[in-house]
């Protein structure tokens, strides 16, 4: 009864707005780290990508201006969520990209499934987005743990380095990356000596070093990200660690912070860098322009699947989630990013991979040339095959 | 696991290590606090803006002034702290002086304020990832090997340069004429001015000290980790502890303290690594309930 | 010396004593929180309420006790695992998981008050601080929290198994989880209205004087660590209410909760509005919850700009928004 009576009061308030909406712009969300580990990988570049994507497309999509929002989820999962359920409740926001950090990103994918809005993770690598949590309006777009994992560990293993000790980041994503590498090294016929964990934001690696030295692994696998990565291999110098030390996820930012001095020789699988083909190096000097920086594989894939989005909004003639992404699967996605890229039932986005080496020294030409293309990965070999899935929406 | 008797020594090597940096910054907290009645939660972040000084001077510096050659290892090893140390007075003679007066709480929560400016200004400028520090004197490049490991020679600098530091701050004051009149105006201020010491003075003397040993530590640390904003609010908890369990105002406690439980939590590393965050703390709580006032503390 | 508390509060308190005038506030409050959802985000509203009650909880041993604890977070954090734990795993109703949850802060308050009562002023800060982060560790690592992932997905649920929380109605065109914001509601009002009791208690008076003179009510007889550690739980206890009731309405409990920045906030929250009042932490914790809402996207300068209030509160600021404003109106009078 009392809620009746504020129904009535508060109508004729609340109507009045609500009648006034013609060209209400089309929102874009850019959800990222704008100021903790991650930031240099998604963060500002990322908002600028999309800003790109947006302009590129004209500014304008069914003659409804793009409009990018932008917020720093601080590598909290709850800020993210309550940030992006505000995006959705009160906002109108169609999509949410970037989305670096699993735990984020998982959250925010599932929210995704409940509001029914389009979620595309670019900067979270968890293969869980597209196994147990996956959802009909989540797509995975630039890489995973699987296909880091799958990339470097294969390369290795076929140079006859078989024996492994793991450096893992104590959490899910590290636990992620651990898992799928552990999985090639064994079926490869290799052996995993020892797994060490540590916690996140470590700064003194050296206890750990000591016991992946002693273990005698060939490989040193480092299973975690960002500042953890770039400590752990300035580390292992100092203390003159003879092994083969590999990262699993790395991003050209790492390389840059460690420098090509220490980073030298070492081997990675990425999606994206501008030294890889010329139409990557296209962007990456648009990209450069306006940022003052190159792209990371995350910054590249945010532009690229807004892009996606973006056609497929046109395609549809409408923002409704359930029409965008029927377009958004059927059409292959073909750019500097991805060749004949699909979305996959599961929102797995397959494309190629690259196997890459870090330069030395002597042989970079500028302060951003990094890295040399050692291998392409097709698509089907670099990422879990749909039959492994365990994802709910794939039929078997 | 097998442990081998060899790689136990090497962790307790690490662990001498990470003791003689919490050595240094417990001492400063524990003279500052001594003196000053000051919970310096802004110990972190000068440790941090030691490191960044030193950064800054190798790197940007130059940059700055267009030359090719930056401020190096050693001169930072001096202006670091210095430069710390002087913002550290600033601070003290506009603020923390007018709170000496109300509830001590208000000088840790001043302070922890300033953290969290001094933090949030440095990440918006800097990858919170970190920074490399490039500025490694040459002649501690490359390692030693001790026998049982091999142990950067940086690092082996790193421990024999906090001790001594260590040492020469506790024989600053406990046997020095200044060191007297530290002391004096920490156990009563009224009577030291009674007998003509410049307690204010003193004071400013006190906090330039304890937060210039941050600033040096952080140096120090520089080569060794990354240069990050959060570098500092990572380790200050853990001195906190170190500082509780030690018995604050305690110079030697808190050294003595510090190297011990830097061991220990090497020790730990080796036999159960996931206790290895929470070690000290644990240890803290048994040694309240143990000594109340901590183990070389005087309740007061 | 100064105390933390300042004393404007207790005289203010003296004046407000026809039952009228005493019932007021409450009107006021009820009104405003039942319009709030329909002007302000509903999730948001809920959000803001379970904070002033977090900051209020933490008043109570603050301001009225004078113990700062810079650990606060470990209960706020701890119930909402706890809670988000019950209902995710052992499928609990959401009623029987904030009980669960605030009786686990209260174990956990019992656990950490005496280790922590041990000691005195800035000595119980760090203490506190340090014991927390055993909490935050153990929720790191523990499987059973999803490490830095967080607990996600916990469901709103039935509650007493028939009213169903995640419902949204529509109200004058706006959708609101009516059924959840009235829970929300009466939790937080409850919790509240405990602390006011609690303050205006012989027991609150008793704290107060503790507060004041901790010598002389020894010399009086009281049994200081009793009362203290009475005063430590109950504050544990529906600070893990207030935690509870959060990771309901956000849906995860996550390692922020724990963190020793959310017990530094707390802090700031019940400073800002004002110690030893009981409306200042309600106010407090409105002003910077909608800051950092507002500023989020300036990146770290939220965490400038919460430096800067804390300076300018310590320096210039010290009996906050309502101590200020009480003190003033005491002085005009």
């Amino acid at each position: 009864m009392q809620a009746r009576i504020k129904t009535l009061v508060v109508a004729t308030v609340v109507a009045l707005p609500l009648a006034a909406q013609a060209a209400e712009p089309l929102k874009i969300g850019i959800l990222t780290d704008m100021s903790g580990v991650y930031a240099g990988v998604g963060g500002k570049g990322s908002v600028i990508a999309a800003e790109l994507a947006a302009a590129d497309a004209g500014g304008k999509v069914l003659g409804r201006p793009i409009q990018i929002v932008a917020a720093d989820h601080q590598n909290k999962a709850d800020i993210g969520v309550s940030k992006a359920r505000e995006w959705f409740d009160t906002q109108g926001v169609a999509m949410i990209n970037d989305l670096t950090n699993s735990g984020v990103g998982i959250a925010v994918q599932r929210l995704g499934t409940e509001k029914k809005r389009i979620t595309i993770n670019n900067g979270a690598g968890s293969t869980a987005l597209t196994n147990k949590e996956c959802g009909p309006y989540g797509v995975h777009y630039a890489y995973d743990t699987y296909a880091l994992a799958k990339g470097t560990a294969t390369a290795l293993m076929k140079q006859g380095l078989n024996s492994w000790f793991f450096l893992q980041a104590d959490y899910a994503f590290g636990q992620s990356l651990q898992n799928d590498a552990a999985a090639i090294v064994s079926g490869m016929g290799g052996k995993v000596l020892g797994t060490v964990k540590h916690p996140l934001a470590t700064t003194d690696f050296s206890s750990y070093l000591l016991q992946a030295q002693s273990s005698g692994a060939k490989v040193v696998g480092l299973a975690n990200a960002g500042g953890d990565f770039v400590n752990g291999v300035k580390q292992a110098k100092e203390f003159g660690l003879k092994q083969t030390l590999v990262g699993l996820l790395v991003f050209d930012s790492d390389i840059k912070a460690l420098g090509l001095n220490t980073a030298q020789g070492m081997k990675f699988t990425t999606a994206y860098s501008w030294e890889l083909t010329p139409e990557m190096e296209a962007f990456g000097k648009r990209f450069f322009a306006k940022a003052g920086f190159m792209p990371t594989m995350t910054q590249a894939g945010v532009y690229s699947s807004t892009m996606h989005y973006l056609n497929a909004v046109k395609a549809a003639g409408s923002d409704d989630a359930d029409a965008v992404m029927k377009k958004m699967r059927s059409t292959p996605i073909n750019d500097f990013f991805a060749k004949k890229g699909v979305i996959r039932a599961d929102g797995r986005m397959v494309h190629d991979m690259y196997l890459v080496e870090v330069l030395k020294p002597s042989e970079s030409k500028g302060p951003w040339d990094q890295l040399r293309l050692v291998a392409t990965i097709p698509g089907d070999v670099a990422f879990k095959p749909l039959s492994a899935s365990e994802c709910s929406l794939v039929k078997k | 696991m097998d442990i081998s008797f060899s790689a136990v020594l090497s962790q307790i090597m690490l662990g001498l290590n990470n003791g003689a940096f919490y050595a240094l910054l417990s001492l400063g907290l524990a003279v500052i606090f001594g003196m000053l009645n000051v919970v310096n939660f802004a110990h972190g972040a000068f440790y941090m803006l030691g490191a960044f000084a030193a950064l800054l001077g190798l790197d940007y510096l130059p940059r700055l002034l267009g030359s090719d050659v930056g401020i190096g290892f050693w001169s930072a090893l001096l202006l670091g702290p210095l430069l710390v140390g002087l913002l550290g007075v600033l601070i003290e003679k506009t603020m923390l002086q007018r709170l000496y007066k109300v509830d001590h709480l208000y000088g840790l929560l001043l302070t922890f304020g300033l953290a969290l400016i001094f933090e949030g200004v440095l990440t918006n400028y800097f990858n919170v990832a970190g920074e490399p520090y490039s500025g490694k004197p040459a002649m501690l490049e490359g390692a030693v090997n001790l026998g049982f490991m091999v142990f950067p020679a940086y690092r082996l600098f790193s421990i024999v340069f906090s001790l001594l530091v260590c040492f020469a701050v506790w024989y600053l004051a406990e046997r020095t004429r200044l060191g007297s009149y530290l002391r004096a105006g920490t156990e009563n201020p009224d009577v030291a001015r009674a007998f003509g010491i410049d307690v204010p003075m003193l004071r400013s003397l006190t906090y330039f000290l304890g937060v210039a040993l941050a600033g040096l530590a952080g140096v120090v640390a520089a080569p060794i980790y990354s240069v990050s904003p959060k570098m500092g609010s990572d380790l200050i908890i853990v001195v906190f502890a170190v500082v509780v369990i030690g018995g604050m105002g305690s110079i030697m406690g808190a050294i003595v303290t510090g190297l011990a439980l830097g061991l220990l939590e090497g020790a730990v590393k080796v036999f159960y690594p996931p206790l290895a965050n929470t070690v000290i703390f644990i240890v803290m709580a048994l040694v309240l309930l143990w000594r109340p006032a901590g183990l070389f503390g005087k309740e007061r | 010396m100064e105390t933390l508390a300042s004393p404007s509060a207790s005289r203010l308190e003296k004046r407000v004593n026809h039952p009228f005038v005493s019932y007021l506030p409450w009107l006021v409050a009820a009104v405003v929180c039942l319009a709030a959802p329909f002007l302000i985000y509903p999730v948001f509203v809920m959000e803001l309420l379970c904070f002033a009650l977090f900051a209020a909880a933490f008043n109570l041993l603050l301001g009225f006790g004078g113990l700062l604890s810079f650990g606060h977070a470990c209960f706020f954090g701890g119930a909402a695992y706890l809670c988000g734990h019950a209902l995710k795993v052992w499928g609990l109703t959401p009623e029987l998981g904030i009980v669960l949850a605030t009786l686990g802060a209260g174990v956990l308050g019992v656990l950490i008050g005496m280790v922590a009562i041990r000691r005195q002023g800035i000595y119980f800060a760090m203490v506190t601080l340090a014991l927390a982060q055993i909490v935050f560790f153990s929720c790191l690592q523990l499987p059973q929290t999803g490490g830095e992932d967080g607990l996600q997905g916990i469901p709103r649920g039935m509650l007493f198994g028939f009213i169903d929380l995640s419902a949204e109605v529509m109200v004058a065109g706006s959708k609101i989880p009516l059924a959840m914001y009235l829970f929300v509601l009466t939790l937080c009002f409850g919790g509240y209205w405990l602390i006011w009791r609690t303050v205006h208690s012989p027991f609150g008076v008793v704290l107060k004087a503790i507060r004041e003179n901790e010598p002389r009510a020894i010399s009086l007889g009281y049994r200081v660590d009793a009362y203290k550690l009475t005063a430590f739980v109950l504050s544990a206890m529906l600070s893990g209410l207030a935690g509870a009731t959060k990771a309901l309405v956000v849906g995860l409990a996550s390692l922020t909760d724990v963190s020793w920045h959310m017990s530094g906030e707390v802090v700031l929250m019940t400073l800002l509005g004002g110690m030893g009042t009981l409306l200042g932490p309600v106010v407090g914790a409105v002003t910077v919850v909608s800051l950092h809402h507002e500023l989020s996207a300036l990146g770290s300068w939220v965490t400038v700009t919460i430096g800067v209030i804390f300076v300018v509160c310590v320096m210039a600021f010290r009996r906050g928004i309502v101590g200020e404003i009480a003190y003033r109106m005491k002085r005009s009078f």
